[in-house]
Order: structure tokens, then C-alpha cells, then sequence
């Protein structure tokens, strides 16, 4: 039995794994969510925001980590446009600008469809340079952005009157997936202008260790990956419910995807625990046996 | 000549930045040198797209193992910059309806946005999904107490794996107010935000001071190995 644990084929492991992500998704089993004080902060953020408040959104991130960050994302731009703030999106990654149209066609589209773009919401698109557009659009955006992601002329635009800079922004908030994201607007946006620009981010789970260390001065509130998704759902569903600033109701199911996938991560946890005591007793019961022999 | 013009254009440049960042006065030259660099960078996507088509056509047309995933490669590669650029399959957009590219490439249910939809994304999304077997594996395999450094390691992910879901908490939510902060939501913030974070900070510290030193090191042409072997 030893031996056959000890070798046991990883494609058994592989299957449990399977199981463990399928069964909960199938069965729809969700578990609530208390919101930590780092989501909380998140949520204060916007809300002291008043109506018409400029804010940025840029989404630094691709389908890969969509599993983790598009529901946070989701909620960040309900959030905005249920508190009628003005949204400038942009992306540092090449695919951000499909996350972005993602996220305005799934929310400001089907659910505030009286926003008119231009005048509450603008999509600047990507640029490529990583850093070096971070270092442009803090102090002169227009020399980077002379249209926007459709081609329209900046000049051309309502709400980008008066913006030069995103330093006119009152909120940033950053949705990143790696190199270039919030690291990099922390380094070479907040920290250069640390009266001026402010911001909130969201991130996964392997960077959310690498961002501690600038919270709360330089980044005050961090939603990590998925789990902070499904507590700011919880905030912004409880705060706002499911009809939108018009009164209009919405759909619900999309404003708790990040609550949904909760369920098979806590499952897959839970398995990784049990594999790894399984994998240490097998361990500590085939050295006894060394021993012994 | 070959070695000296770049390495005068990465000593100016760098040196106007960090004026730059220290005299108000002379922000605008930096600002300059970034587009600068926007500007190429933009272009490097050119020469890497004409540099990833040269080195799958070699390994293609030399037929080494594995040549076939190089003709995969090629062919996704030709079609979505195709299908991009050409705006295959766009309709006009309805501002300037009589210029057939005038649409966005973007836009729902064009060939772009199909291929991007139903190809790309799932195959990101798959390959990435795909971690979460390889890790359970891992776990399984590797993740050995063998002495006290690994015990910590063991311990510390047992509370942030269980304390980062719902499962934490209800596991240990009946512990008396006295040993609150045992609890592994708890405990798995205390965890974060003092002992990651003294830890993250120190290998920052480590790592700026590093940078700086290499930083000063390629500006005044001490360190020149960025500029590759000068050999063909």
C-alpha cells in the first residue's frame, strides 16, 4: 500500500483536482464572505468620491488571469457608474483593451445603458512603452493619446477637456496581472506625486505579497485576487442592490461571479492541504521503514 | 562606432532622467526622452513580430524536432496580424459609412473579435487553469517537512491556503475571545502584513540598492553587457 501511495500516478492527483473545481461549480455552492478592512478601504475610496469625480481605470491585465480579476473588475466599474463618476480606461497590456470593451459592453452597456461615451465614460486604449507611459501621462498625456482607442480626436472628446494630466484624476484605480501594473504605478506615479494621485488596486493572488509592503501610504487599499473580489461584490451589492442608479434592475448573477468561484477554490484549498499531509505521512511512514531495514 | 553611438545615447538619456527627476526645471526634457522610448518601444513590436517570423521560419524550414509547433506558430501569427490589420470582415463604421474600413476591428462578431474570443482567450485562459493540476501535484510530491525552515514554510501555507477562503474561518470561528487572533483569517492577515511585509521590504531595500549600483554602472559605460557580444 506504501509503495503504491509513494508512486502513486499523478494523474489520479490530477483527477482529484478535476473534482474538486467541477463538483462545487456544478452543485453552485457558494459561501458567504466577510469583507476584510483592505476591501473595506477599497469601497470608502469611491464612495467619498462625489458625483462627476474623474476616475481612472486601468486595466493592466489578459485572459489568463481574467478567471481572477474580471469579476473584480466588473465590480469596479459598477461601482463607478452607480456612483455617476466619469471613467477614463486604459491598459498597459497589449489584451487590456479587449478586458476594457469586455467590461463596458457586460456593465455600462447592458445595465446603465443612459451613459453616452464621451461624456461619462472614454476608452484611451493601449499603449505600448510599460513605465514610460506611466512617466508620459502623469505629466502630459496628450503627447501619447491623441485619439482614443476608436480613433476619435482627444480634443473631440467632452470629458477630456481640462484633462492633461492624470494628475486631474481624483481616484486611479489599477487592475493588474503582473509587469506593467500596480508595482510600477506605485513607483513611478504615486510616488512622484503622492499629494496628487491617488489609487486603489486589484490584483492576483502571487502579487498581492509584493504590493504589502506599499500599503497604506503609497496604495491604500488592495482588493487580492479573487477572494477580495467576492468581499467587494459583497460591499457593493449591499450598498447599492440590484438596480442601478436609474432604478432600473439589473442582472445580479454577473455582480457575484467572484462569490461563484470562491466555491471551487475553497474546495481546491482544502484538497492541496490534504495532499500535502497525505504526501507527508507518506513520507514520514517510508523513512520509519528505511529505518527499520 | 557600433558600440559607442548606443552607449552614448543610454548615458544621456539616463543622466537627463535623473536631472529630471530632481530639477522641476528640466521635467519637459525627461518627458521627452520617455516618448522617446514610448516611440520605440512601439516599434519593437515590429522587430519582434519580423524576429519571432525569422526564427520559426528557420526552425520550420530546417525541419529540427519539434518544427511543427514552429508552423502552429507562424500560422496563427500571419493570420491574426491579417485579420487585424486588414480589418477582414468590418463593417463600415456608420459615421463614415462609404469607407469599408472605417469599422473597428473590435467589434462584435467581426473576425478578429471571433478569433480572439473563441481561440485566444480560452487557449490563455486553459494554459493558465492548467497550474492548478501541475501545483496539486507538486504538493503532493514535494512539500516535505524534512526540517525546521520547511515546518514554517508547511504551517505558514496550511493558514493562508484555509484562511484565504471561507473554510478558514468556519474552522476556527469557536475559539474563545482570548486566542481571537488565532483565527486563520486572523491570522493569515497577521501573516501578511507583518511578516511578508518586513520580509518583501528588506529584498526591496536589497534589490533598489543592486539596481542603483548597476544603474550607475551602464551610465557611466563601466557595465556593458546589455550591448551584447558585438559579434554577429
Amino acid at each position: 500500500m506504501l509503495d503504491f501511495l509513494k508512486n502513486l500516478d499523478r494523474r489520479w492527483i490530477f483527477l482529484l483536482m478535476l473534482l474538486s473545481v467541477a463538483i462545487p461549480i456544478l452543485l453552485q455552492a457558494q459561501f458567504p464572505e466577510t469583507p476584510s478592512e483592505l476591501s473595506q478601504v477599497v469601497f470608502e475610496e469611491l464612495e467619498k468620491l462625489e458625483e462627476g469625480d474623474k476616475i481612472l481605470l486601468a486595466f493592466d491585465f489578459d485572459p489568463a488571469s481574467e478567471g481572477e480579476l474580471g469579476p473584480m473588475a466588473t465590480a469596479f466599474v459598477r461601482h463607478c457608474c452607480e456612483k455617476k463618476l466619469k471613467m477614463y480606461f486604459m491598459a498597459l497590456w497589449p489584451v487590456g483593451e479587449q478586458m476594457i470593451v469586455d467590461n463596458i459592453n457586460r456593465v455600462i452597456k447592458a445595465d446603465f445603458p443612459h451613459l453616452v461615451y464621451g461624456t461619462d465614460y472614454m476608452n484611451l486604449g493601449f499603449k505600448a512603452g510599460n513605465e514610460g507611459v506611466i512617466k508620459v501621462v502623469i505629466t502630459d498625456m496628450r503627447q501619447l493619446y491623441t485619439t482614443d482607442a476608436d480613433g476619435t480626436a482627444i480634443d473631440q472628446i467632452e470629458m477630456m477637456q481640462g484633462v492633461d494630466n492624470i494628475k486631474a484624476m481624483d481616484l486611479m484605480i489599477n487592475i493588474s496581472a503582473g509587469y506593467p501594473g500596480t508595482k510600477e504605478w506605485v513607483q513611478y506615479a504615486v510616488t512622484r506625486y503622492p499629494d496628487k494621485i491617488r489609487l486603489v488596486a486589484g490584483c492576483t493572488g502571487v502579487q498581492a505579497p509584493l504590493l504589502y509592503p506599499y500599503i497604506p501610504q503609497q496604495l491604500p487599499g488592495l482588493l487580492a485576487a479573487i477572494k477580495g473580489a467576492a468581499e467587494y461584490e459583497k460591499l457593493v451589492m449591499d450598498k447599492y442592490g440590484e438596480r442601478n442608479a436609474e432604478g432600473e434592475i439589473i442582472e445580479p448573477g454577473k455582480y457575484f461571479e467572484g462569490r461563484r468561484r470562491m466555491g471551487p477554490q475553497l474546495v481546491a484549498h482544502v484538497l492541496m492541504v490534504l495532499l500535502i499531509v497525505a504526501g507527508n505521512i507518506i513520507f514520514i511512514a517510508d523513512r520509519r521503514r528505511e529505518k527499520r531495514q | 562606432m557600433k558600440r559607442n553611438i548606443p552607449l552614448l545615447i543610454a548615458m544621456i538619456a539616463g543622466f537627463v532622467m535623473i536631472v529630471a527627476y530632481f530639477i522641476p526645471y528640466t521635467e519637459t526634457w525627461g518627458d521627452t526622452v520617455i516618448v522617446w522610448f514610448d516611440i520605440l518601444a512601439a516599434i519593437a513590436f515590429v522587430l519582434g513580430g519580423g524576429n519571432l517570423l525569422k526564427v520559426h521560419l528557420k526552425k520550420a524550414s530546417d525541419q529540427v524536432p519539434g518544427w511543427g509547433y514552429s508552423v502552429v506558430t507562424i500560422i496563427a501569427f500571419v493570420v491574426m496580424l491579417g485579420v487585424g490589420l486588414g480589418k477582414i470582415g468590418v463593417n463600415p463604421a456608420a459615421k463614415y459609412p462609404e469607407f469599408a474600413w472605417s469599422g473597428s476591428y473590435r467589434e462584435v462578431g467581426a473576425p478578429f473579435w471571433w478569433l480572439y474570443e473563441y481561440v485566444f482567450k480560452p487557449l490563455q485562459a486553459t494554459i493558465f487553469a492548467m497550474l492548478a493540476f501541475y501545483v496539486a501535484s507538486a504538493a503532493f510530491r514535494a512539500f516535505r517537512a524534512k526540517n525546521f525552515e520547511a515546518i514554517l514554510l508547511l504551517a505558514t501555507a496550511f493558514i493562508i491556503l484555509l484562511g484565504r477562503t471561507a473554510a478558514g474561518p468556519a474552522l476556527t470561528s469557536w475559539f474563545p475571545d482570548s486566542i481571537e487572533g488565532l483565527e486563520a483569517d486572523k491570522l493569515t492577515e497577521y501573516l501578511m502584513t507583518v511578516f511578508n511585509t518586513a520580509g518583501n521590504r528588506a529584498i526591496m531595500i536589497g534589490i533598489a540598492l543592486g539596481t542603483a549600483s548597476v544603474s550607475l554602472k551602464i551610465l557611466l559605460g563601466v557595465e556593458r553587457s546589455y550591448l551584447g557580444s558585438g559579434e554577429e
